[in-house]
């Protein structure tokens, strides 16, 4: 088992993990700590792959920027640990069979795809995850999305504004 | 590494996700579920892209087959980071209105 193979058990665990604790803790600034942990997971699988830019700007824009949003509304509403109103517990046994069997039903579809079988992930190497393919792609094959993209970043901070205010 | 340990890696994230939405009333937090199902599907993207771009180069030396996937990445995240400012100030709208993130709230809206 190579070193590779050993960080992706590793992150795989840990991204595993700290999404399930985001479910089971009771404390919402719980849950935003946790999933910033799923967050730094994935940017190190995305580094496993070699996806640099993308590693950096998982980092930068989810946990940094929208976590930071989670955290600032749930401290802003000062939310009691035991306010929240439980479902009841068939409602959650419910909620848990159903996606018990849909993550069996998938995993059983993977494995019966003739089509993925011995098809290998190139990690640690080509270069399509690097600043400057990506960058190339973006400004000229993808500008016009890339623009239209500001557009849309503009009409959210205006429609934000709206809603938050009175 | 094969591509079914990456399928079913991200399948479980994804799982957990729905688990989350189904099963918890604080809004914030089945916000932070959708969030995490996206994520899944980011990381999925990246290593069908990487998995694209290896049976590429196979055959021509620098292609750069498979980018499409990690451009679709960067315009999820993008949208992402729109949807959360859009739907947090709702979040914080329904606070105000009912001193509450308990979804069933939302009820009402369909009468």
């Amino acid at each position: 088992m190579s070193t590779v193979d050993i960080l992706f058990y590793l992150l795989s665990a840990f991204a595993i993990v700290s999404a399930t604790m985001v479910l089971i803790s009771k404390n919402p600034i719980h849950s935003v700590l946790w999933l910033i942990l799923v967050f730094f997971a994935i940017s190190g699988h995305y580094i496993l792959l070699n996806a640099q830019f993308l590693a950096i700007v998982n980092i930068i824009v989810y946990a940094g920027a929208i976590m930071v949003l989670f955290l600032f509304v749930i401290m802003l509403m000062n939310i009691k640990k035991d306010a929240e109103p439980q479902k009841q517990l068939l409602v959650k046994l419910t909620g848990v069979i159903a996606g018990g069997s849909l993550l069996t039903l998938l995993i059983a579809v993977v494995k019966q795809t003739a089509q993925i079988q011995n098809k290998q992930v190139l990690l640690k190497e080509g270069t399509i995850g690097l600043i400057h393919p990506l960058g190339k792609a973006l400004f000229s094959d993808y500008v016009i999305p890339f623009e239209i993209s500001s557009v849309l970043f503009l009409s959210a901070m205006v429609g934000a504004v709206i809603i938050g205010k009175k | 590494m094969s591509i079914q340990y990456y399928i079913i890696l991200c399948l479980t994230l994804f799982s957990i996700g729905v688990v989350g939405v189904l099963t918890r009333r604080n809004g914030i937090i089945v916000f932070m579920c959708i969030e995490l199902m996206l994520n899944a599907v980011n990381l999925l993207l990246v290593a069908f892209s990487k998995m694209y771009h290896g049976a590429a180069l196979q055959s021509a030396a620098n292609t750069t087959a498979g980018i499409d996937a990690q451009i679709f990445v960067f315009f999820i995240m993008v949208v992402a980071a729109a949807e959360v400012s859009v739907g947090l100030a709702i979040i914080v709208m329904m606070y105000r209105n009912t001193h509450s993130v308990d979804i069933n709230f939302l009820n009402r809206l369909k009468n």
